[in-house]
């Protein structure tokens, strides 16, 4: 027992359990949306997008959740904006307006080496330097997002469900939808460090879907996912702890894990709800 | 002298375009309170784009369209259209009707008494906690009609309401659809079954892109107007007091003059 205890002796691990267990149940909660509106892909190239905000952020010696955050509201917007126009493609849209963020980026820790550390860590999770203000940030976006999905449960649901008709019954689906985008973007934003940019879209689509595996109904969804992605977190950052494997990657497989397991026990009833999930 | 009821929707020269592409034109027609309308036309005539435009969810390019102030509008989309898989239940689905302005996530006492009524009142009572795919297709319509009751609509637009549904069910949704209009609910209903649904309705509009014909069914379905909706020939026959429309695919059409109506 008390070499799995070790690690809660330090800050920084405590913090980083802290900061995983809450990212994994926020990301579990938003992924419910993302997973439903068919958005996994927006989910994925958003945080491709904010890791060119916190590289030019460490490249400036600028605050990351400033700058990354301004970065990642303006990528939030536009992808939505021009996904609702549909000026172009949404799949499009996304994929020029991230892939020129995450290029920026590299390009920006070509140039400043110096901080091609730090941009390890946001490309694929780390427990170490996770500090107090993360914890913070993370617990902060986690309880505004609670706030959001409860006083806004409804309109949400049926914006997801049928937007067409959530529209003409008065609600204003704009704006639930880019309250969504800027949920998303805090999201990826509190939880880049410890899941890693390129890691981060499996937390925002492995619960949900397991979680959907077991459920028929929406409320329930809700619950299950939130509690999957916290359960995966606080796992994940065990293992990444005594494994010595990054934060990211150790979530991600204890969710993989879940997702077999619960494949296997709910045979073909959750085969044909997980089937009916378009990501 | 009786006063007529009161008008709900009027449009006026509306024309809706996807791109380039003219999906209606010079579309007039008036709605009323109370009326019962049936909108046929050929596939890609315009009947869903007529709809939606009443709904307002689809742009019109031009013309006018005018809604009585606070119109409440119910809409039942094609069973086609609605993802059968979300993880919704029947009494979440009709609760969508009393989502504008509500801040609580749980339905209150006097909703789940609401709803209860309202499923009670379309046979649907008891199946509340279902998932919605787990109903017959009949049933399935009757969520999205309960959808729209609950939240008081005044006009209830259904698209293809009967498409891919047995002969009962076909009976079944009409004659609800019947009550709910002596009731004073607005009906309009697009449909591709001239008849077993059009040829019951009290009034229909002949649609291709424009208006073709408006009146009794007895006024437009006729072979001239038939063909001239359709782009084929149709012949009518009268059986126990109803008109039939039987196609007639030996026969060649009669090529239509740009811009006749």
């Amino acid at each position: 027992m008390a070499p799995l205890l070790e690690p809660f002796e330090f800050a920084f691990f405590r913090h980083g359990l802290i900061v995983a267990t809450v990212a994994g149940a926020l990301c579990g909660l938003i992924g419910v949306y993302v997973v439903l509106r068919s958005m996994s892909y927006i989910g994925h190239g958003l945080s491709h997008a904010i890791f060119g905000g916190a590289a030019a952020s460490a490249a400036i010696s600028f605050n990351f959740y400033v700058g990354a955050g301004l970065w990642g509201l303006a990528s939030a917007l536009l992808i939505g904006r021009v996904t609702r126009r549909r000026v172009i493609g949404s799949d499009a849209a996304i994929g020029v307006i991230t892939t020129a963020s995450f290029a920026l980026g590299l390009a920006l820790v070509n140039r400043f080496g110096a901080v091609r550390k730090s941009v390890d860590a946001a490309l694929f999770g780390s427990i170490l330097g996770v500090s107090r203000t993360d914890v913070w940030v993370v617990v902060g976006v986690a309880l505004a997002s609670a706030a959001v999905v409860f006083f806004g449960y409804r309109a949400l649901l049926f914006t997801t469900f049928d937007p067409e008709v959530a529209d003409a019954s008065g609600v204003r689906t704009a704006r639930v939808d880019a309250l969504l985008m800027v949920m998303l973007a805090l999201s990826i934003l509190a939880t880049m460090k410890v899941l890693g940019v390129v890691l981060i879209a499996a937390i925002l689509v492995i619960p949900p879907v397991v979680a959907r595996m077991l459920t028929d109904s929406f409320s329930k969804m809700l619950w299950l996912s939130s509690a999957l992605g916290a359960g995966c977190g606080f796992v994940g950052m065990n293992l990444s702890y005594h494994l010595d494997i990054s934060s990211g990657a150790s979530i991600v497989l204890v969710g993989a894990t879940l997702f077999g397991a619960v494949f296997a026990v709910t045979g073909p009833r959750g085969l044909r709800r997980a089937a009916a999930v378009h990501v | 002298m009786t006063s007529l009821p009161r008008p709900l929707v009027r449009l006026e020269g509306v024309a809706c375009r996807y791109g380039r592409a003219t999906v209606l034109e010079g579309v007039d027609l008036l709605l009323r309170a109370g009326d019962f309308l049936g909108v046929v036309g050929p596939s890609g005539a315009g009947k869903t784009s007529l709809l939606r435009a009443v709904l307002g969810t689809v742009a019109i390019s031009d013309g006018r369209l005018w809604r009585e102030p606070g119109l409440r509008i119910g809409y039942v989309p094609q069973v086609e259209t609605v993802d059968w898989s979300f993880p919704v239940t029947v009494a979440e689905t009709v609760l969508m009707g009393v989502t504008a302005g509500r801040r609580l996530p749980w339905a209150s006492a006097a909703e789940k008494q609401a709803v209860a009524e309202v499923l009670a009142r379309l046979g649907l009572d008891g199946l509340g906690g279902r998932h919605i795919r787990e109903l017959s297709g009949g049933q399935q319509q009757r969520v999205f009609i309960a959808r729209a009751l609950l939240r008081r609509a005044d006009l209830l637009l259904l698209d293809e309401p009967t498409s891919g549904v047995d002969v009962r069910t076909r009976h079944d949704v009409l004659h609800l659809l019947g009550d709910l209009n002596a009731d004073g609910l607005a009906v309009v209903i697009s449909t591709h079954d001239l008849n077993g649904i059009a040829a019951h309705l009290p009034r229909l509009v002949c649609l291709n892109r424009e208006v073709v014909g408006c009146g009794r069914p007895d006024e437009v379905l006729t072979p001239e107007g038939l063909e001239r909706t359709y782009g084929a020939p149709m012949e009518v026959l009268e059986h126990g007091g109803m008109r039939v429309v039987v196609d007639q695919p030996g026969r060649r059409a009669v090529p239509r003059r740009r811009g006749a109506r």
